[in-house]
């Protein structure tokens, strides 16, 4: 009967599942190395590569948010040797003693990294991190849909493209370009210039498509909108993929992000952390995760290895002067309360 | 009876993994720890009240309202088909019916997306047939289809349970005495189908309150759910406290709301709504 | 006739609005450029990358085991615990029910880090037991509201009926009970399963040691873009479900079907 054969099915699917759990458990004495990474965020052969070379097994777990990452890491739930926050999310973990200071002199591979992207202000003297992979944000147009030049935020809020513009549904993103077009730092904790940048999103939220998340790409690509605000590992993309876009950092400024590795106190092999950000920082695994993820490499051969019409796109490798009044995102942890107020108000109009 | 022992297995179960937690969700609710230490205070129950948090609460609680309505409207006749079909189409059906339900709720909401929008695949469709093209993403429209999309199941299967072993013979007499289909449907079939339709009531509205993820990608993120502020509380402020506060509140809220409306059961078993 | 038509062409579309998106899904795992805005040409890329991700093989077989070991587990706890509930009165039956309701009032991320919070309270560490532990709490109520409208349903007629005629209360339930209330029980499994096939937020907090599911790997990607090697998985996984049920559906036309039900549409 049918029903007979289903209970069978099922206890030997669940037969064959505890065997093969418990031939996982008590498995190496090989040393465990903890990592903790953004999804869909490195070369995957580049982590069974780390592996056979140290003899070591590798634990990768991801996460979808530097917040959510935060809370399983203060918890103090697991032993992450190495985890990969954003540059704000860093300051925090650092102003609350939950890194360890890195050895440098165990990171060889820290000099290829080029200069420009050391001693940032989240982390001066790079004590406690060493960067990933970076980028910028800005805006990516539809040069069919936007016949005028675009080099301001402003446009964001121009009538014209009504119904046509995307913002990003973050609070620190979408407030900070607001602060930004109006001429504020990014990371204001004034009570007036924030309640003009709230002002001036709910002015603009009629004229809005819609705050989108990383659905934005597939969106401009798909020629749904004429304006967003994107990251630029996301423009270098989105151009490829529709060559009618275009990507530029308004003159106002924006903001450079950063990912870099850290080691949280939780780790139980320091050394081990270290050898794999030593690794990571290596030329030719470097370069296959540039490669693959398609961002901003912070390091010195790899921009010499990669194709020209990459490298010297400005969407991917901007010139000192594009960056002038960008700034990195700073830990706000004091002000984050009114940061929510407004967006919430925003978003109740 | 003895019966009733059989529950404590399951109440052992709750009050471990479910009354606990609710303790320190409580906790949190009412302390507030800063630079001078910690100490009981009322401040982030208070929070809750103010007008434009309550705003979100119940523009989530009415949105959940009209989803759950479509479900019932919807799912029902479904449900009526599904319970009368031959034993062996039945049960198949029953698992295709849940199955799109296994496919990751990301990647569908955003197959829904290539679907509904501006250029997306139904427009593009139209438009070759001649037809005007739609606009629903990112209006309520497609926020109530994406609800409906994920919750539908959960109002059908539990009522296709119940409809399955209805009486014939009470629906013979009341033929026999003259009904009509129709109200043989609502004074015969309806009444007796009533504890599946409170089940699939309770599984979608109860969780469709604190959904947000289908108002984020189909509703354009235009609107501030109670999912989302309760959220970004514990993630974005890292204010545990008012996160807290707000998920108490709305659950207070909800099984007080519950508990009047099931006093209206005439039924005196005293079992409220069952 | 029209009645035969309406209810044919109502079942067809509501089964058709249930797999459009799934079929658009398919058919992106088949593109060559990852975006969905932008069809690049046929391709199996996508598969390949597929077989070579460990991770996601990994992440895919703990879906599936904490996915029927929490339905099981909360079937048989829920379906007890309906049994009894139905025959609980006044305050405890209200608690009860109360206390039932509250895994699905509870926003995710709130059941998450509380959850997380109190298995790092008595000190058990995040991983394949703790994700099982959390699965079976907010699968009960599914289980719990799917068997208690069939008990509700029953007449204790029949019951006392298998009484009278000497069976022990036990074989009372097996032989009478149950047989009725199983509509519910599947149900509740069904329901039960999907929601823990399915599951971000909880299974996020409460996992660790490198357990990962489906939902926690897919939901990772979310800043990235959903790489189509997922769409990749899910056609597979659709196709094999597909498969098992014709397979199920083949074994099942074979034995004759001894019950008889009764219809409500003539």
């Amino acid at each position: 009967m049918k029903r007979r054969f289903l209970v069978r099915l099922v206890i030997g699917f669940l037969l064959v599942g505890m065997v093969l759990t418990l031939s996982g458990c008590g498995s190496s004495d090989k040393p465990k190395l903890h990592v903790y990474n953004w999804g869909d965020y490195i070369d995957e052969s580049v982590i069974k590569e780390f592996e056979k070379e140290y003899n070591v097994d590798v634990i990768y777990e991801e996460f979808a948010t530097n917040e959510e990452m935060y809370v399983k890491i203060k918890a103090g739930t697991a032993n992450y040797d190495v985890a990969i926050p954003s540059d704000y999310m860093i300051t925090k973990m650092i102003n609350e003693g939950l890194l360890h200071k890195i050895n440098l002199d165990n990171i060889p591979n820290y000099e290829l990294i080029d200069d420009r992207f050391k001693n940032l202000a989240f982390d001066p003297n790079n004590e406690y991190s060493v960067p990933y992979m970076w980028g910028t944000v800005g805006i990516i147009y539809n040069k069919k849909m936007v016949q005028e030049p675009v080099d301001s935020w402003k446009i964001l809020w121009d009538e014209k493209y009504s119904k046509k513009i995307l913002m990003l549904d973050s609070q620190r993103d979408s407030i900070g370009v607001a602060l930004k077009m109006l001429g504020y730092s990014l990371n204001s904790k004034d009570p007036k210039e924030l309640n003009e940048a709230k002002e001036m999103l709910i002015k603009q939220k009629p004229l809005l498509l819609a705050y989108v998340g990383d659905e934005v790409k597939d969106k401009m690509i798909g020629n749904e909108a004429a304006l967003a605000v994107v990251w630029s590992g996301d423009a270098v993309y989105m151009k490829r993929e529709n060559p009618d876009l275009e990507y530029v950092i308004p003159k106002e400024g924006s903001n450079i992000w950063f990912d870099s590795m850290v080691i949280p106190k939780t780790s139980q092999n320091k050394e081990l952390a270290e050898k794999f950000i030593n690794f990571m920082c290596s030329t030719d695994v470097a370069y296959r995760n540039a490669d693959y993820i398609g961002y901003s490499t912070p390091h010195k051969e790899v921009i010499k290895m990669l194709p020209q019409e990459l490298t010297s796109d400005p969407s991917y490798y901007p010139a000192e002067g594009d960056l002038q009044n960008s700034e990195v995102f700073e830990d706000l942890s004091d002000v984050l309360a009114i940061y929510d107020k407004i967006w919430t108000e925003v978003k109740s109009e | 009876m003895k019966k009733k022992l059989l529950t404590y297995p399951y109440l052992l179960w709750m009050i471990i993994f479910t009354i606990i937690p609710l303790f320190l969700v409580l906790y949190f609710s009412v302390v507030q720890t800063d630079q001078f230490g910690t100490r009981f205070t009322s401040e982030h129950l208070a929070r809750v009240f103010e007008p434009i948090y309550l705003k979100v609460i119940f523009r989530s609680i009415a949105l959940a309202l009209v989803s759950t309505f479509f479900c019932l409207v919807i799912g029902y006749p479904m449900a009526m088909i599904l319970a009368s079909r031959e034993l062996k189409k039945r049960d198949i059906l029953v698992i295709l019916f849940v199955l799109p339900m296994w496919m990751n709720f990301l990647a569908r909401t955003y197959a829904w997306m290539t679907l509904l929008e501006n250029n997306g695949i139904i427009n593009q469709l139209l438009l070759t047939l001649g037809l005007p093209t739609l606009n629903i993403l990112y209006t309520d429209k497609a926020v109530i289809l994406g609800m409906v999309y994920n919750f539908l199941p959960f109002m059908v299967l539990p009522i296709y349970s119940v409809l399955r072993k209805i009486d014939r013979s009470l629906l013979e007499a009341a033929e026999d005495l003259g009904a009509t289909p129709v109200s043989t449907f609502f004074k015969v079939i309806f009444p007796l189908s009533l504890p599946g339709v409170v089940s699939g009531i309770i599984m979608v509205f109860m969780p469709a309150v604190t959904t947000f993820v289908i108002s984020r990608l189909l509703g354009g993120g235009h609107y501030m759910l109670i999912g989302n502020l309760i959220e970004q509380q514990f993630l974005a402020t890292g204010n545990w406290g008012f996160g807290s506060a707000l998920s108490l509140i709305l659950m207070a809220f909800l099984l007080l709301t519950m508990g009047i409306m099931s006093r209206t059961d005439k039924d005196r078993e005293g079992g409220r709504l069952w | 006739m029209v009645r035969s038509f309406l209810i044919k062409s109502y079942t067809f579309l509501i089964y058709f609005f249930l797999y459009a998106p799934i079929l658009i899904l398919m058919i992106f795992s088949f593109n060559n450029s990852k975006s969905r805005g932008n069809w690049d040409g046929f391709t199996l890329k996508w598969y390949a990358e597929l077989f070579q991700d460990s991770q996601i093989a990994s992440a895919l077989y703990y879906t599936l085991l904490v996915a029927v070991l929490s339905s099981l587990i909360a079937t048989i706890l829920g379906t007890l615990a309906a049994i009894g509930i139905n025959n609980m009165r006044g305050l405890p039956k209200m608690i009860t029910l109360n206390v039932t309701y509250l895994p699905l009032l509870s926003p995710d991320i709130v059941m998450g880090v509380s959850l997380m919070l109190l298995f790092i309270f008595i000190k058990l560490q995040l991983g394949f037991l703790t994700m099982l532990f959390a699965h079976i709490t907010f699968n009960l109520p599914f289980v719990v509201f799917s068997v208690l409208p069939k008990l509700r349903q029953l007449s204790n007629e029949t019951y006392d009926a298998a009484l009278d005629l000497g069976a022990t209360p036990f074989e009372a339930y097996k032989k009478v009970i149950l047989p009725q209330i199983s509509p519910g029980i599947v149900t509740g499994f069904l329901l039960a399963f999907t929601m823990s096939f399915d599951d971000f937020v909880v299974s996020f907090f409460t996992t660790g040691s490198g357990v990962s599911n489906l939902a926690i790997e897919i939901y990772s990607m979310a800043r990235r873009g959903i790489n189509p090697k997922i769409n990749a998985l899910l056609t597979l996984m659709f196709i094999c479900i597909m498969l098992l049920l014709l397979i199920v559906n083949y074994r099942m036309s074979k034995d004759s079907n001894k019950e008889t039900d009764v219809k409500i549409i003539k």
